[in-house]
């Protein structure tokens, strides 16, 4: 072995021994460290899931929506519209869509009700519903049970609950109930010919932007969302609502620094008096700092992987229980849903950057003033 | 081998409690002898030790170590020729509590990057030496005075240096344990190393086996005996 | 601005490194006034001393631009989601006008403090310290330059907004595109191969001879910089297209991507890292006539050329095997 590495792991040697040494001390720094890690990872690991969440639900959906706008507000899809959509070129197919909200006063929450395309997963009988996992929660729902819902118009409705959507993605089909085109219509009172919106695939993804304007053009009163436009809207939403949460937590991280330096910097006694012996029997400042070092690394190290590792259980596996109602939306019927993990490169240098870059700035002045002991001040004290 | 040329050395630099601990030194220690300082407490014999033994540097005059001038040099080269030519054994023995007596031995050697399992023989082979065979896992604030002793004079010896510097050893030594340490240190000289020692203990200075003794009052020297 | 872990981490990381250059500076500037090796006196002790700081430092700072610049380039790739039209790391860079300009900082600095580093290794071999004015000099103007990164840094985020419409990669590296990007990719294949193939080979042989006879160490530097600069067009140019197997996809971030098993890692590392070592040749080779030096310099400066020497090889091999195993035919056939 080459000199240098065998002179390393020397210090590492004596490093871990003298960590060992001062358990006390070292654990309530690693204990609050891995807390900072902790927190930040959560929040990241959380977003980041969310964002890839939202991601692959979109992946699916079609790529542009056409709303119509009256008076500045969301209506009906008048007949002949559909058709007027055909003509247009890079258009692969279009479809009409219903679906709307209704408030359940039982459970005093919002379903989102909608007719499944005619190539959905889970089809719908006439008289039946497919539910959402959540609402079937809050009403207790199982296959084969039977659910009452009384319309705007007073009319009371019941289907036979056919299915409960399982728990992939929960997150936006919680609160869903799919009905068949003419249950719809009939509960709604919505007549033939018109839907709620419109959807259209696009063959080439460089044409959306085209076909989006032609449609501007050719309806004037319509309004086309491009998925990708939804997907940007919710990744810098996340993103923000992210930062926002560290911003938050950037006290923490102070009071985090300030203690590294607080905890470096007051160096006990018998450590100084140690420092100073090394340094009379042969160290030499370089040598101490690359001790302090690897003792700065090894703490670093310890408190990421553990904190790191506690935020991912936290996350996947106990549903992120701390801050859910912080990151997720406000709605009654609360998607209870496992993310799928995904740990991410960029997301860990950012966590690097956020821990052990502030640790490392805190604690090299007091390690440095530490390591600049008189060599002979073992004699002289 | 070491000479040493109107060596001054201050403290509190330019400040009002500014103080001089050595004052004008001339001396030359030769290879091999053993060399005692002694005078009161606050003479400079310690600042002197320091100067020798490349643990600090003179604020003016110079410093040379087989006829080069180590005055001027940084720390960094300082302890670089101070691991290899110097081994300390200090009065308060200034051992590294929580470890054994054998990783306090390896210590200085850290730094040096040898070879792990050389070291570990050689650390044996002091441990046997000194007596300390079977107190090589002991924790050194379990060992007696007498043997927290040889644990440091063995840490001097690790790195196998030609020069053995020793302040104040017998302080804190009844004389028995004193006669002990200045058989161990004879036997050093035997093997040729050259011993510097300081104390104000007739014992150690008006040993058989010094060579020469100097006295220090007020940072000079004033005899050379 | 967005409002992002990833943009924050950066701006504090640069934001930090600047705060702690900018303390380092008054000290520097004491340093270079009242260095005096030959005294004993407290104050050159208390010089020392604070010597092990700098270069910890500026150690820790430059290691932390080092990742900061991978970090950049990450970032701005995973951003291009949230800008129409962007489709990879060029676009997010062009969303406003000081997106290649950081980027372009972010590289100087990288390769000033790689010089710095060489530097001060060399120096604190030498027991009399001989350039410790020449490194706090090179601190000083090190600073501005890392002032600038932090400030261009700080606008492109300011600047960023979420919708604004950029061009990708895909408008910026074809061959219509009149800007530096677009030279490089206009350049047509063949001589595209010749210039990389060419400059990196006169890099190594200069480098090689260095290694020899420890001579022509200005042109290691000046081959060293043609090679870098000869290798990114050629990545534009020709490697690329071959790594996505599209005759019109140049861009030199897209490589990095997962999507691309992270290929361009295997250019980049080796190329920053042996541009880095010529140039340090070349910023040596004004101090080889110092005495104190004469037994030092001459030893790293060869090493510093086999790694350059190296890195290029690396560089130009992985490029090769990554033309040899596409399917794309651009050339003959």
């Amino acid at each position: 072995m080459p000199a240098w590495l065998t002179r390393q792991q020397a210090l590492i040697d004596f490093t871990l021994a003298s960590l060992a040494r001062r358990k006390l001390k070292n654990l309530g720094l690693l204990l609050v460290y891995t807390l900072i890690v902790f927190l930040l990872a959560s929040v990241m690991l959380f977003g980041h899931a969310l964002r890839r969440e939202a991601a692959a639900v979109l992946k699916d959906s079609p790529e542009v929506i056409i709303q119509r706008m009256v008076a500045g507000r969301h209506d009906l899809i008048p007949p002949g519209y559909l058709d007027r959509l055909g003509h247009i070129r890079g258009v692969q197919s279009q479809q009409g869509r219903l679906w709307g909200y209704y408030y359940d006063p039982v459970v005093k929450a919002n379903y989102t009700v909608m007719v499944p395309g005619p190539d959905a997963a889970s089809p719908v009988a006439t008289g039946r519903v497919v539910v959402g996992a959540a609402m079937a929660r809050a009403r207790g729902l199982a296959p084969g049970n039977l659910i009452s819902l009384r319309a705007y118009s007073g009319r009371l409705f019941s289907f036979t609950v056919a299915d409960v959507l399982d728990h992939d993605s929960e997150l936006v089909s919680a609160d869903l109930v799919l009905m068949t085109e003419a249950d719809f219509r009939a509960f709604f009172e919505i007549t033939a010919g018109h839907y709620t919106d419109i959807v259209l695939s696009v063959a080439n993804p460089q044409e959306v932007r085209n076909v989006a304007a032609k449609i501007s053009a050719a309806l004037p009163d319509s309004r086309p969302i491009l998925r990708d436009e939804v997907l940007r809207t919710y990744e810098s939403v996340f993103n923000w609502r992210e930062g926002i949460v560290l911003v938050l937590l950037a006290g923490a991280l102070l009071a985090f620094a300030i203690f590294a330096w607080e905890k470096a910097s007051g160096l006990s006694a018998e450590e100084k008096r140690e420092i100073g012996i090394l340094k009379a029997i042969g160290w030499e400042t370089g040598d101490v700092l690359k001790m302090k070092f690897w003792e700065g690394a090894l703490v670093s190290l310890t408190a990421f992987l553990l904190g790191y590792v506690a935020a991912y259980l936290h996350v996947f596996h106990f549903a992120s229980a701390l801050f859910e109602p912080v990151l997720k939306g406000w709605a009654v019927l609360y998607p209870r849903f496992e993310l799928t993990p995904a740990v991410d490169g960029l997301q860990v240098a950012t966590l690097f950057f956020f821990t052990v870059f502030p640790y490392t700035v805190a604690t090299t002045v007091p390690i440095w003033r530490a390591a600049i002991t008189d060599p002979d001040a073992a004699m002289r004290g | 081998m070491i000479e040493l040329l109107n060596v001054r050395k201050a403290y509190n630099q330019g400040r009002s409690n500014e103080f001089w601990a050595l004052d004008g030194i001339d001396l030359v220690v030769e290879r091999g002898r053993m060399t005692a300082f002694r005078g009161p407490s606050g003479s400079g014999k310690t600042t002197l030790l320091t100067l020798v033994g490349c643990l600090a540097r003179p604020t003016s005059g110079r410093v040379r170590l087989d006829g080069r001038d180590i005055s001027g040099l940084p720390e960094r080269f300082l302890t670089q020729i101070r691991r290899r030519t110097f081994g300390f054994v200090f009065q308060q023995f200034n051992l590294i509590q929580g470890l054994s007596a054998r990783d306090n031995i390896m210590l200085p050697a850290y730094p040096l990057g040898g070879d792990g399992r050389a070291l570990r023989e050689r650390a044996e082979e002091l441990l046997v030496a000194l007596r300390l065979g079977h107190r090589g896992d002991a924790r050194v604030e379990w060992l007696s005075g007498g043997e927290q002793q040889r644990v440091a004079i063995a840490r001097a010896l690790i790195n196998d240096p030609e020069v053995v510097i020793a302040d104040e050893p017998t302080a804190n030594l009844d004389s028995a344990l004193a006669r002990e340490f200045l058989a161990i240190v004879e036997g050093l000289k035997d093997q040729g190393k050259t011993i510097l020692l300081s104390s104000h203990d007739p014992l150690v200075t008006e040993a058989g086996m010094v060579d020469r003794v100097h006295s220090l009052r007020d940072g000079r020297l004033v005899t050379a005996g | 601005m967005l409002f992002q872990p990833a943009i924050i981490a950066l701006l504090l990381a640069s934001g930090t490194g600047l705060a702690l250059l900018a303390a380092a500076a008054p000290f520097a500037w004491e340093l270079i006034r009242r260095w005096d090796i030959a005294s004993g006196s407290e104050r050159q002790l208390r010089l020392e001393r604070r010597t092990y700081l700098m270069s910890t430092l500026l150690t820790l700072v430059f290691a932390s631009q080092l990742l900061a610049l991978l970090l950049f380039v990450f970032n701005a790739d995973r951003m291009a989601v949230m800008f129409v039209g962007a489709m990879c790391a060029v676009g997010a860079l062009n969303v406003d006008p000081f997106g290649f300009p950081a980027l372009a900082s972010q590289i100087a600095v990288f390769f000033l403090a790689a010089i710095w580093l060489v530097i001060n290794h060399v120096d604190s071999r030498a027991s009399d310290y001989p350039l410790v004015r020449v490194k706090y000099a090179l601190l000083l103007a090190i600073l501005p330059v890392v002032a600038l990164t932090f400030t261009l840094q700080l606008e492109y985020f300011l600047n960023l907004r979420a919708d604004v419409i950029t061009s990708c990669c895909g408008s910026l590296f074809s061959s219509e595109a009149r800007s530096l990007g677009g030279d490089a990719a206009a350049l047509p294949a063949r001589p595209a191969m010749v210039l990389f193939y060419g400059t990196l080979a006169a890099a190594v042989a200069t480098a090689l001879v260095h290694v020899r006879s420890g001579r022509a160490a200005w042109l290691v530097a000046g081959s060293a910089a043609a090679a870098f600069v000869a290798a990114l067009a050629g990545i534009v140019s020709f490697v690329s297209l071959y790594v996505y197997e599209h005759p019109h996809h140049h861009c030199p971030f897209c490589i990095l991507k997962p999507d691309y098993d992270y290929q361009g890692y295997w250019l980049y590392l080796p190329l920053f890292t042996a541009a880095a070592a010529g140039l340090a040749v070349g910023a040596l080779r004004p101090f080889a006539g110092i005495p104190s030096l004469a037994g030092i310099l001459p030893a790293i400066s060869r090493r510093l050329a086999w790694f350059a020497a190296g890195g290029f090889t690396a560089c130009a091999a992985v490029a090769t095997f990554m033309v040899l195993r596409s399917r794309l035919i651009l050339i003959g056939g």
